[in-house]
């Protein structure tokens, strides 16, 4: 495990996580469909993980690795609030299309 | 060997992120998802960081998708899978997800990273190293954390319920 860091740059792990991050936004820009738009936030979220962690590795700081432990906590209690108010929106709407839900919007 | 690993590991996980966004049905944008984190778990590995590897897989693969993939078969969402923007909207965003990979990929080539000063990896990402830091510095963040799961029970159990 220790040749890790001669034989991986910390760059790699930079372009790997920002690509993702980019898929992440293109699929909420792309899609109407609130859980997969759902998903590619958790994405996101991933790649930042990825990100902290490979930052704390090749500083050799324990921070990252706890920062990552608590996003993942509010990652868990996003979706589980997240999840509920859809299927109260479903339960109202008949519909988990976000272009239908424009009674804010005036 | 570790540069096929990553290499390994970073194709499948875009691969299949741009798979969760591309697929048409829901179920299978969740399991590519999954996959997504077990390749992530990988590269957690791979940095040496055990305990998140496997609090990953627990917490994101286990519950998380499990809760994604229940909602999704619960609203039975199979049927109306042509939720798409329109054409215009489409080449907008990739072309705007596109332009801020760019954007990122050039500051980050012009940074000089790699003065970090460490040459190899510790013990670091033990439950044992994450486990003391856990309970020594971050005790109080913590306690709280608990607190948050309680109320985003109580949340959800309050906007399940037929009538509020």
């Amino acid at each position: 495990m220790n040749e890790t860091i001669q034989s991986i740059p910390l760059n790699y792990y930079i372009v790997l996580s920002s690509a993702l991050f980019c898929i992440g936004i293109l699929g909420v820009l792309v899609k109407r469909n609130a859980i997969i738009m759902f998903m590619s936030i958790e994405l996101m979220l991933n790649a930042v993980n990825l990100l902290l962690v490979a930052f704390s590795a090749y500083s050799q700081n324990p921070a990252g690795q706890t920062f990552v432990f608590f996003i993942m906590i509010i990652a868990a209690v996003e979706v589980a609030v997240g999840l509920a108010i859809l299927v109260m929106i479903f339960r109202n709407v008949h519909s988990i299309d976000i272009e239908k839900l424009q009674n804010l919007k005036w | 060997m570790i540069l096929t690993t990553f290499y390994i590991l970073s194709a499948i996980a875009i691969v299949c992120a741009l798979m969760v966004v591309l697929s048409k049905n829901p179920v299978h944008s969740v399991l590519y998802l999954v996959t997504c984190f077990f390749a992530f778990s990988g590269h957690y590995i791979l940095m040496n960081a055990q305990f998140l590897a496997v609090v990953n897989i627990i917490v994101y693969a286990g519950a998380i998708m499990v809760l994604f993939l229940f909602v999704v078969m619960m609203l039975n969402l199979n049927k109306q899978n042509q939720l798409d923007k329109s054409n215009v909207a489409r080449l907008a965003s990739v072309i705007g997800a596109g332009a801020l990979l760019l954007i990122i990929v050039a500051s980050v080539k012009s940074a000089e990273l790699d003065i970090l000063g460490v040459t190899q990896l510790g013990e670091l990402g033990t439950v044992q190293a994450i486990g003391k830091e856990l309970f020594s510095t971050y005790l109080l963040p913590f306690e709280i954390s608990s607190v948050l799961l309680f109320s985003a029970i109580v949340g959800a159990i309050l906007l399940g319920k037929k009538e509020i």
